[in-house]
């Protein structure tokens, strides 16, 4: 069937053709009205404003709660903050993304009314963050638990105090080892925020429904938005990599391709 | 009524009715393919929709309107300038309040609900100060509410929108039988009181009333039956 790609140059007040279609990039005091493209790349901003303070509050949280979640249980103080952790994950874990991202922008302002003048990029964004935390949190935990306890052994022995051990054994193996769920959980953070359409945040499934409505050309419009999702996702998942390759530490870690760094 | 009168003229003794339920995005998609063969729901006859679809004779004239709460003081889409409006994703009121800005130089704040109990639910809490909406969405809602004397459906008509039964579009004869079936109904006086049963009256589930009065378009509508697209209706 043929593709009616023209759609993207209409204007988005009455439907006809615009003079200039990406005026994004000639100015936007040359086309009067908006044309659908102009359109397409707002909400592409948008979506990658709410998964990039997503990810951040994620990743910051996530990996707080996963090294808690490990702390050797000999005071009041550890296991305090290992059930803390606990419930966290759980608590995070166990409820749907969109269900959560309702509670913070219906339920949740309307115990702590301050929330109510948030705008709801921010609630979906500590929705979204605090949901993809308890998931990062596991995988730092199963990071931190894949080395050998001789590591925690050896730098006791050194004379290091719990943080320290955490700051200079601990975590600097356990981040490289968990890098590559930590690129699914990015690329599933860029995903995921598509649930932001249900609280009002004009980004790309926002934009695909209306247009899909607005023109009738569904087929060409989702092809747009999926390319411009699996565009994004691909972006986060080569940065990953980017990180991956560039913190290896030879030697390390199984991964090394030369035989002679081997031990 | 109309499947009954299609069956009788097919001489079918009996006629089996699958129903479907169908979503405002995939409407059009399914009649199109031949999944859903006639789609009755609250579908606007359009220009860019009647590329793609075939629909019956408008039985229904659809007049957007705004809703507020009954306290807030707001009479008309004039005041609402700065204002929280909300309306529902994937409907033409979006692209309605969009031309409206462009044409009177206001600015609304937008609020898009993922479906009108969404969007009500916005006015409700006071996250949105109005709704706007086709009036019989808007009376709908209200009388579901909790308390709907805290709501009215203020302000002009926005926009005028002819609601009508879709079927195939390269299906005359299929097109015509609904349409005959369509006058017959009309013919015998059957739609006023089909009016007052469904929106005048209480209704299941939880017997309440709409309350809803047939408005003049509408009236005319059943009086000279015709299929004109949305666009005509707004032409003046």
């Amino acid at each position: 069937m043929a593709l009616d790609l023209g759609v993207f140059c209409k204007s988005t007040l009455d439907g006809e053709a615009v003079d200039h279609c990406f005026s994004s990039i000639f100015g936007l005091s040359q086309n009067a009205d908006p044309s659908y493209l102009d359109w397409l790349m707002k909400a592409w901003g948008w979506t990658l404003a709410v998964a990039a303070l997503g990810l951040a509050i994620a990743l910051i949280l996530g990996a707080v709660m996963g090294t808690l979640r490990t702390l050797p249980d000999n005071g009041r103080l550890s296991r305090v903050l290992i059930r803390l952790s606990t419930a966290w994950v759980e608590l995070f874990r166990n409820i749907p993304v969109l269900v959560q991202v309702f509670l913070w922008y219906h339920v949740i302002p309307a115990f702590v009314l301050p929330l109510k003048a948030l705008p709801s990029y921010w609630l979906v964004s500590i929705a979204l963050g605090f949901f993809t935390s308890a998931r990062i949190a596991e995988q730092v935990r199963a990071g931190i638990q894949s080395l050998p306890s001789g590591q925690r052994a050896a730098a006791t022995a050194l004379g290091l105090t719990t943080p320290q051990t955490y700051r200079y054994v601990i975590l600097p193996m356990a981040l490289r080892i968990v890098i590559p769920p930590l690129t699914s959980e990015s690329m599933n953070v860029i995903k995921n925020s598509s649930v932001a359409f249900a609280v009002s945040v004009p980004e790309l499934t926002l934009f695909a429904m209306q247009a899909q409505e607005e023109t009738s050309h569904g087929v060409e419009i989702y092809l747009a938005v999926t390319a411009l999702y699996a565009l994004s996702a691909f972006a986060v998942n080569r940065v990953m990599a980017l990180i991956e390759k560039r913190s290896r530490i030879p030697g390390f870690i199984a991964a090394s391709n030369d035989a002679s760094l081997a031990h | 009524m109309i499947l009954a009168d299609i069956k009788d003229k097919l001489g079918m003794s009996a006629i089996r009715i699958n129903y479907q339920p169908v979503t405002s995005q995939n409407r059009v998609p399914l009649v199109q393919n031949g999944t859903v063969d006639i789609e009755c729901g609250t579908t606007t006859n359009n220009v860019a929709r009647a590329k793609d679809v075939g629909f019956a004779n408008t039985l229904y004239v659809e007049e957007v309107r705004i809703a507020v709460k009954a306290n807030s003081g707001i009479t008309s889409i004039s005041q609402l300038a700065g204002k929280k409006v909300a309306t529902t994703t994937g409907t033409t009121s979006v692209q309605l309040l969009r031309k409206h800005e462009k044409a009177n130089g206001v600015n609304f704040d937008e609020v898009f609900g993922k479906d009108h109990a969404d969007s009500f639910l916005l006015l409700e809490s006071g996250r949105a100060d109005a709704f706007v909406m086709d009036g019989s969405i808007l009376a709908g809602n209200i009388a579901n509410s909790k308390n709907p004397k805290d709501y009215k459906i203020v302000g002009e008509v926005l926009s005028t929108e002819p609601i009508a039964i879709m079927v195939r579009k390269d299906d005359p004869e299929f097109k015509a039988a609904v349409n005959t079936a369509i006058a017959k109904i009309v013919a015998n006086g059957k739609m006023p009181g089909l009016w007052n049963k469904w929106f005048l009256s209480p209704i299941p589930p939880k017997n309440i009333v709409v309350g809803l009065e047939l408005s003049p378009a509408t009236k005319n509508a059943w009086a000279n039956l015709n299929d004109k697209p949305a666009e005509d209706y707004n032409k003046k």
